[in-house]
C-alpha cells in the first residue's frame, strides 16, 4: 500500500497527540497542583482522534454519518439546557428529523438542496408545526431558539461534511479529505493553542463580560500559531496557495475564537458551566465543536468559492 | 433470558436516544436486600434504571407497579411478570383482609433489590409531588436494607404520562447516599424528603412548561 498525503498528515496528528501526552504527563508528575482536568482532557483527545481516524479511513459515508451524530449529540444538548415549552415537544421531533435529511442532501452532493433545506425549508415550517398547538405563549421565544439551535448544531456542522465530498483537483490529489482534515485539525489546534498561549502569557482580559479565562494573549497567540502552521500544512493536503493558505489561517483562528465565545455567551446566560458531560475534561460536545459551528461554513464558502 | 434481550435493547436505546448523566453511579446497591427510592416523570423511569444496572442482576431488581395499570389485562400482566419482573402493588386498597405490600415483603425477605416510586404516580412531568407512606412500612419491618434515594430529571420530557412520541433528551441520574434506619416512620419520610430535596437542587434545570 502507498501511503497517500492524507495518510502521512493522519499519522503527523497521532505523532503530535503523542508527543503532547508525553508532556502532559511529565508535567502532571512534576507539578504539585491537580492535573487530573487536564489528564482527563488528553485521554478524551485519544479517543476522539481514534473514532475521526477511523472513520475517515474507513469510508466517506460512515464520515458523513459520524458528523450526523455529532449533528444529533449537539442538537440533543442544546435542547436539553435551554428552556422548552411542553406544546413545541412535536417541533422538537421535526427538529431532529431534519438531521438524516440534511445529511442526505450531503451523502447525494446536492449541493443546491444542501444549503437551503434548513434556512429556508426548516424556517418556514418549524414555527408552523408550533403554532399547530395553538399556544401562543412563548411562541416568538420558542421558534427563536429552536431556529437558531438547528442552525449551530446542524446547517453549520454539516458544512464540515459537505466539505469531505468535494472531488480531488490538478493541484491537490487529497481532494476533500484532505480539506475537512485541514479545517478540523486547525480548528481544534487553534483552541489549544489559544488555551496554551492564554496560560502561559495570559494578562490583559479579552472580553471578561462572557469569558473571564480568554485573554488578547492567548487570542493572538492563537491566531499567530494557526496562521503559521496553515501556510505549513496547506500544500500538503489542500489545493490552497499560499496567500490563500494565510487567509484560510486568519479565518480559522478568528472564527474559532467568536465560535468559542458565542457558546460561552449561551451558557453564561443560562448560568451553566459545560453545555454537558459526555466528553470527559472537555464538558459536552457543543464545547468542543464551539469553534466548528463558526469555522466550518466560512471555511467551506472560503474554499467553494476560490477553487470549487 | 427474555429480560435480558430486551434490557440489551432498552440499553442501547437508553444510551443512543437519551443519554444519561449519572452521578454516583456507585451508590446504586448491587446486592439485595435493598430499596432503590425514584421519582416518578415517565414509563422510561423504570428502563432507565434497570438499564443501569448490570445484565446479570437484572432477575433480583424488582421494580414495584401499581396493579390496576400493569396488571389490568392478560397480556400486559404476562409482560409485567415476565418481562418486567414487576411486582403489584394494589393502589386502591379494595381488599382489606391482604396487606398490599405482602409482594414486596416476600422479595426482600429474598434478597432482592426493589425499585419503589414512593409520589405513586407519574403525575404531571417533571413535578414532585407528596410522598407515600409505605416505603417506610418497607424500611420498618427490614431496617439493615439500605434505601437509596436516586433523583431524575428529563425523562418527563423525553416521554411524559399520556404521550406515545419520544423526543430525545438528556437526563440527569442524581444518586444519594443511602439512608439507614432512624427508629421510626415519621422520621424516616422526613429524612427522604430532605434527601430528595438535596438531590434535586444539585442543578439548575432548563425550565419547561
Amino acid at each position: 500500500m502507498k501511503l497517500l498525503a492524507i495518510h502521512w498528515a493522519l499519522i503527523g496528528i497521532w505523532a503530535l497527540l503523542t508527543l503532547a501526552s508525553l508532556v502532559v504527563f511529565v508535567v502532571s508528575k512534576r507539578s504539585s497542583k491537580d492535573m487530573s482536568e487536564l489528564v482527563q482532557r488528553t485521554q478524551s483527545w485519544w479517543v476522539m482522534v481514534a473514532i475521526f481516524t477511523l472513520a475517515f479511513l474507513v469510508s466517506q459515508t460512515i464520515s458523513i454519518i459520524v458528523f450526523a451524530l455529532i449533528s444529533f449529540l449537539a442538537l440533543k444538548e442544546y435542547f436539553s439546557m435551554i428552556p422548552t415549552r411542553r406544546a413545541d415537544r412535536r417541533v422538537l421531533f421535526w427538529a431532529y428529523l431534519s438531521i438524516p435529511v440534511q445529511y442526505f442532501w450531503v451523502y447525494d452532493h446536492y449541493y443546491g438542496m444542501f444549503a437551503v433545506f434548513i434556512p429556508v425549508y426548516m424556517f418556514l415550517f418549524l414555527p408552523f408545526a408550533s403554532l399547530l398547538s395553538q399556544q401562543t405563549d412563548g411562541f416568538l421565544k420558542s421558534v427563536g431558539t429552536l431556529n437558531w439551535g438547528l442552525m449551530l448544531c446542524v446547517f453549520s456542522i454539516s458544512h464540515a461534511a459537505f466539505l469531505l465530498i468535494l472531488p480531488a483537483t490538478p493541484e491537490s490529489s487529497a481532494g476533500g479529505a484532505g480539506l475537512l482534515l485541514f479545517l478540523i485539525f486547525l480548528t481544534q489546534f487553534n483552541d489549544v493553542a489559544q488555551y496554551t498561549w492564554g496560560k502561559l502569557f495570559g494578562r490583559h482580559k479579552i472580553i471578561p463580560g462572557v469569558s473571564p479565562n480568554k485573554t488578547w494573549e492567548g487570542f493572538l497567540g492563537g491566531v499567530a500559531t494557526t496562521f503559521v502552521l496553515a501556510m505549513l500544512i496547506a500544500p500538503l493536503v489542500t489545493p490552497l496557495d499560499l496567500p490563500h493558505a494565510a487567509a484560510a489561517g486568519l479565518l480559522i483562528a478568528v472564527a474559532g475564537f467568536v465560535g468559542d465565545v458565542t457558546v460561552s455567551a449561551l451558557k453564561r446566560d443560562l448560568g451553566v458551566k459545560d453545555t454537558g458531560s459526555l466528553i470527559p475534561g472537555h464538558g459536552g460536545i457543543l464545547d468542543r465543536i464551539d469553534s466548528l459551528t463558526f469555522t466550518a461554513p466560512l471555511f467551506f464558502h472560503f474554499t467553494r468559492y476560490f477553487y470549487y | 433470558m427474555l429480560q435480558k434481550a430486551f434490557y440489551i435493547f432498552v440499553k442501547t436505546a437508553v444510551l443512543f436516544l437519551l443519554g444519561l448523566n449519572v452521578r454516583r453511579k456507585e451508590l446504586l446497591p448491587s446486592d439485595g436486600p435493598a430499596i432503590i427510592v425514584a421519582n416518578h416523570n415517565s414509563h422510561l423511569d423504570t428502563m432507565v434504571l434497570m438499564a443501569l444496572m448490570p445484565l446479570s442482576r437484572l432477575k433480583d431488581i424488582k421494580p414495584v407497579a401499581a396493579a390496576d395499570y400493569f396488571f389490568s389485562s392478560p397480556r400486559k400482566a404476562w409482560l409485567s411478570e415476565h418481562v418486567l419482573g414487576i411486582i403489584p402493588v394494589e393502589r386502591t386498597g379494595a381488599d382489606k383482609t391482604v396487606d398490599p405490600l405482602e409482594g414486596c415483603y416476600e422479595a426482600l425477605a429474598q434478597d432482592k433489590v426493589l425499585i419503589l416510586f414512593p409520589e405513586g404516580s407519574r403525575g404531571e412531568p417533571e413535578q414532585m409531588t407528596d410522598l407515600k407512606k409505605g416505603i417506610s412500612y418497607l424500611a420498618e419491618r427490614f431496617p439493615d436494607a439500605p434505601v437509596v434515594p436516586v433523583f431524575t430529571h428529563g425523562l418527563g420530557k423525553a416521554l411524559p404520562k399520556g404521550s406515545f412520541l419520544l423526543v430525545p433528551f438528556f437526563c440527569d441520574i442524581f444518586i444519594g447516599e443511602p439512608i439507614t434506619w432512624p427508629g421510626n416512620r415519621t422520621q424516616f419520610m422526613n429524612r427522604l424528603k430532605e434527601r430528595f430535596s438535596q438531590l434535586s437542587s444539585e442543578k439548575n434545570f432548563a425550565s419547561w412548561e
